[in-house]
């Protein structure tokens, strides 16, 4: 029996079952469930500390989760090998919230390591290619041969965007991306991300605490919280969520529901 | 029976702390023998290990070298024994002060570097990247580390010898009156193989050490600047010890009883 075409279609490509994660004593991801369709771009949003990025580097085996499953492409990665676990990570694109670029090497050799690390690629080809990549985030050649300490802040998360997409990834995880950019340079940014949804077709999970940057890159919207997602909706639901954390945390607030758990 | 329980906590600290290293350690070495390797990165580390501390070794090599001589002239001046310090001068160089002197040297200089290093890449996610990119952070950053340390190392302590027994050579000839020739002699006179060559096995040995120690105690820190600088002083305090300790039982092996 072979399964009906829509099925495939409609198989989440990223699903969490009951993530848990603690660090010691301190518990930061409390059963976390999550499912992500293929095509789809959800935002996670949260206040600071709340384990967002720990969520993201559970995925991706940087850290070992506790408890629960993790599946991509339906199959359970959590329990796999290192070995065999990479095949799968391998689709995944990440943007590090601390942009993680490499000072070693040059920002055109940063944008193209992976293609360089899984294809036997020729040292010209692959600067064609991050030179593209380079200009897709708005940076010229002129800063290709560059150390990544040559640069401003705002130019490294570029890089690190660029790296981040530069193998074209079934999947993309961006980690703040638009956080220490000026507006303009954040709209940039946030049209590269939706241009990576609609047009490449990649799955995007970003995290972000610029509520103007969710709404423009968000399908759908999730808020994490006290290790759980307390929220997950449309993002055009947003504003009528009737949940106060959300209320709260959407509008920037400093009295409501999360304060009071600050305070207590 | 309270106070055991602190001795054993210690004591148990201890032995996770030895089975972590052991662990690093053999998980390095299994990846040394595994491609892909990293020529460009073996070649950049070998420069960076081996050929820049070149002057550092040399100068400590020739003090070294010099002070011997004139030391043991002050003793054997008295036994009318003078001959004796062009072998003393050699055999302390080669057997023990050439791969000590160096490993020392190489410990301060390269073991904080590479922990340092590898430690702001732990901090700043860049060994995180490395893995998402897919690839393995031993095999891209210790591997290259430890090859180049033991590699090279040997190759100082030899260049160490060399200069050590000039220094040695100089002091007696220019200020003890030495014949230049029968001092050359009579180092070359006792001086065997196996004494070269045991140095040079030493310092593999304490060049693995080195770098071992620096890329644990780097690719294990963590809390920011602060847990860079204490990876860096942990490496150049654990690497030391770990020289001056294996340095007893590697002679204790090669010359014991
Ligand atoms: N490697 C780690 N070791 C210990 N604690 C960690 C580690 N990584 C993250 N944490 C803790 O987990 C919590 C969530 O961190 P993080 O996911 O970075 O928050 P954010 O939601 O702002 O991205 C923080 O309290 C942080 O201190
Ligand atoms: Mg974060």
């Amino acid at each position: 029996m072979s399964a009906p075409a829509d099925a495939i279609g409609t198989e989440p490509k990223i699903e969490l079952r009951g993530l848990k994660k603690a660090f010691g004593a301190k518990t930061v991801l409390d059963g976390i469930d999550l499912s992500v369709g293929e095509g789809e771009s959800v935002v996670i949003i949260g206040g600071s500390g709340t384990g967002k990025s720990v969520m993201l580097k559970c995925i991706l085996g940087l850290l070992w989760p506790d408890a629960g499953s993790i599946c991509i492409d339906g199959m359970d990665v959590s329990a796999l090998a290192d070995r065999t676990r990479q095949t799968h990570t391998a689709k995944i694109g990440m943007l590090f919230q601390g942009s993680a670029l490499f000072d070693s090497l040059t920002v055109w050799e940063n944008v193209a390591f992976a293609l360089r690390s899984r294809t036997a690629m020729s040292r010209s080809e692959a600067r064609e290619i991050a030179l593209g990549k380079l200009a897709q985030v708005g940076l010229g050649p002129d800063v290709a041969d560059l150390s990544p300490a040559e640069l401003s802040g705002g130019m490294q998360r570029r890089v690190a965007l660029a790296r981040a997409i530069a193998t074209d990834p079934e999947i993309v995880f961006f980690d703040e991306p638009t956080a220490g950019l000026d507006p303009i340079l954040g709209d940039i940014i946030n049209r590269l991300i939706v241009d990576c949804v609609r047009h490449v077709g990649a799955t995007a999970v970003s995290i972000t605490h610029d509520m103007t940057s969710a709404r423009k890159i968000a399908d759908r919207i999730a808020m994490l919280h006290d290790g759980r997602i307390i929220w997950d909706g449309p993002a055009g639901d947003i504003d009528s969520s009737g949940n106060a954390f959300v209320d709260q945390f959407i509008h920037g607030r400093a009295e409501g529901p999360i304060g009071m758990a600050v305070r207590r | 029976m309270n106070f055991l329980a602190p001795i054993g906590r210690v004591f148990i600290a201890f032995l996770v702390a030895t089975g972590r290293l052991v662990a690093f350690a053999a998980v390095s070495v299994s990846h040394c023998v595994r491609p892909p390797f990293y020529g460009r990165s073996i070649g950049r580390q070998m420069i960076q290990i081996g050929y820049f501390s070149l002057p550092v070794v040399g100068l400590t090599a020739i003090f070294t070298g010099m002070v011997l001589a004139l030391q043991s002239y002050t003793g054997f001046a008295r036994l009318n024994a003078e001959s004796a310090i062009a072998t003393v001068v050699v055999l302390s160089m080669t057997r023990e002060l050439g791969p000590v002197l160096a490993g020392l040297m190489v410990a301060g200089r390269v073991g904080a570097a590479i922990a340092a290093e590898v430690g702001t890449m732990r901090v700043t996610e860049q060994i995180d990247a490395l893995t998402t990119l897919s690839t393995n952070p031993y095999k891209y950053l210790i591997v290259p580390r430890l090859i180049a340390g033991v590699a090279t190392l040997p190759l100082l302590v030899l260049v160490a010898d060399i200069i050590g027994v000039f220094g040695g050579y100089a002091v007696s000839v220019h200020s003890l009156d030495f014949n230049a020739a029968n001092y050359l002699k009579l180092t070359w006179e006792f001086l065997q193989p196996i004494d070269i060559v045991t140095g040079l096995v030493k310092a593999a040995v304490f060049g693995f050490l080195v770098t071992l120690m620096g890329c644990y105690h780097g690719f294990h820190s963590r809390g920011g600047a602060q847990g860079v600088g204490a990876a860096a002083t942990n490496a150049v305090v654990s690497s030391s010890v770990l020289i001056l300790a294996s340095n007893y039982m590697l002679t204790l092996a090669f010359f014991g009883a």
